[in-house]
């Protein structure tokens, strides 16, 4: 035992942290971003497609959500390069695979989400005269977003700290931040009790901002 | 190319024993430490009910990556020396250890309360009402969901390769450095990973549909 705890060196190199903070923010929000483009596309394919799109779609929600993450990672980024003859940074790499990642969970998301809107409305919305085509982005959609909302927060929170595995392909985050302090420093308890604190508190804030929205768009009821 | 795959399975099939070894390590220790912690939330008096509620809810809202490189980093500098084998299992099974609790406060809140007061009308001790009359109807929620979650143990167990543990993941990387085969080795590790975490979901859903019948 014996050790000292001692802050300073951490608040020194602090803004290691709080970048490494925003980039995580940043990752997430473009990687969801793009994950619920893929998951609305193949939610909304997949009710009204034949058995093969089906058997497709399925496969690769199957997939990501069977395999590691830090898998999925190398294999894009170390891996598809010695393949496809195209070139990315570690982060466009990254952003690439949380995407796809999120995509498969929120598929699935959305897709119960589909199902749960009340036959009722769509017969309704066929009795006023709505195109099918209406009847998806006026009746089915928004209804659906209102009762994914809250599965929504709690994928966008969770992809939040899957962040930390971008560290792998020394993508600069959060977790990349404190692996340097950890390496330079040596103040190895007080970083990680720092970054703790962080990942805690911006987990929680995150938590209630979502929250305050989700209840302004409660579904009817 | 072929070639030099099939000369590395011998030592891929080594990492392989070494993740579920690590899974399975995981999977027990956690079901043990959660379902202890677990009824200490539900049953515990105050101050454990609040120990039990922070460590869980602090646990799991930190990525598993910072819990292994706290652990791992973290122990020596405050000179518990532990080899990084268990220091791994040891972060790994805080982790499991959060969701387990709170798989086990979900099933034994889902059961009505009028069976545990029945259960104390006909003067059964607190072991007796949790031996006989809690945890079997509470096992049926439970069991669906922990299977599902024994999954992100077997994913979660090749994040220990960062800390040089030759598991699949890392005897895949070694194997990549010395063939340079990148996109095969990673595939053929996606499917290895596959095969096992697909069976076990399957399960699970096979067991969800078994006791879908209960309703409350």
């Amino acid at each position: 035992m014996g050790y000292v705890l001692n802050f300073n060196l951490i608040w020194r190199h602090f803004d290691k942290l709080w970048g490494g903070l925003l980039l995580s923010l940043e990752l997430a929000v473009i990687s969801i971003a793009i994950g619920i483009v893929i998951g609305l596309v193949l939610a909304v394919w997949y009710v009204s497609a034949g058995r093969a799109v089906r058997g497709v779609i399925a496969a690769y929600v199957e997939f990501i959500r069977n395999v590691p993450l830090i898998l999925l990672v190398y294999l894009v980024f170390y891996g598809l390069p010695t393949v496809v003859d195209i070139a990315y940074s570690a982060q466009t790499s990254f952003v690439a695979t949380l995407a796809l990642y999120s995509g498969a969970y929120l598929v699935e998301v959305f897709r119960s989400g589909l199902e749960a809107v009340p036959r009722g409305q769509l017969d309704a919305g066929k009795a006023i005269g709505l195109t099918p085509w209406q009847r998806l982005l006026h009746v089915r959609l928004p209804t659906m977003l209102r009762i994914t909302l809250p599965a929504l927060s709690n994928t966008f929170i969770s992809l939040f700290k899957d962040t930390s595995v971008a560290s792998v392909i020394s993508v600069p985050e959060l977790t990349y931040g404190a692996q340097w302090i950890n390496f330079n420093t040596f103040r190895i308890v007080e970083v990680y009790l720092v970054v703790t604190a962080m990942y805690l508190m911006t987990g929680y804030i995150l938590l209630f901002a979502l929250r305050l929205v989700e209840r302004r768009f409660r579904a009817a009821r | 190319m072929l070639i030099q795959i099939a000369y590395a399975l011998p030592f891929l099939a080594q990492g392989f024993a070494l993740t579920l070894w690590v899974s399975l390590l995981v999977v027990v220790l956690s079901l043990i430490a959660g379902i202890i912690l677990g009824v200490g939330l539900v049953y515990g008096p105050a101050p454990l009910r609040w120990a039990v509620r922070i460590f869980s809810d602090t646990i799991r809202g930190i990525p598993i990556l910072v819990l292994i490189f706290f652990v791992y980093y973290g122990l020596p500098a405050v000179g518990l020396h532990l080899p990084s084998f268990w220091a791994a299992v040891l972060a790994l099974t805080l982790f499991k250890t959060a969701q387990v609790v709170e798989y086990l406060r979900g099933a034994v809140g889902s059961i009505p309360k009028g069976q545990s007061e029945a259960a104390m009308a006909i003067g059964l001790t607190f072991r007796q009402r949790l031996v006989y009359v809690i945890f079997p109807q509470a096992f049926r929620r439970f069991l669906p969901p922990w299977i599902n979650g024994v999954t992100d143990a077997v994913k979660g167990s090749a994040l220990v390769s960062l800390l040089g543990i030759t598991d699949l993941m890392q005897a895949i990387n070694q194997v990549i450095g010395r063939t340079y085969e990148a996109m095969p080795l990673y595939i053929l590790g996606a499917l290895i990973y596959f095969a096992v975490n697909y069976a076990l979901s399957l399960a699970s859903r096979r067991l969800e549909r078994r006791f879908s019948f209960i309703r409350d």
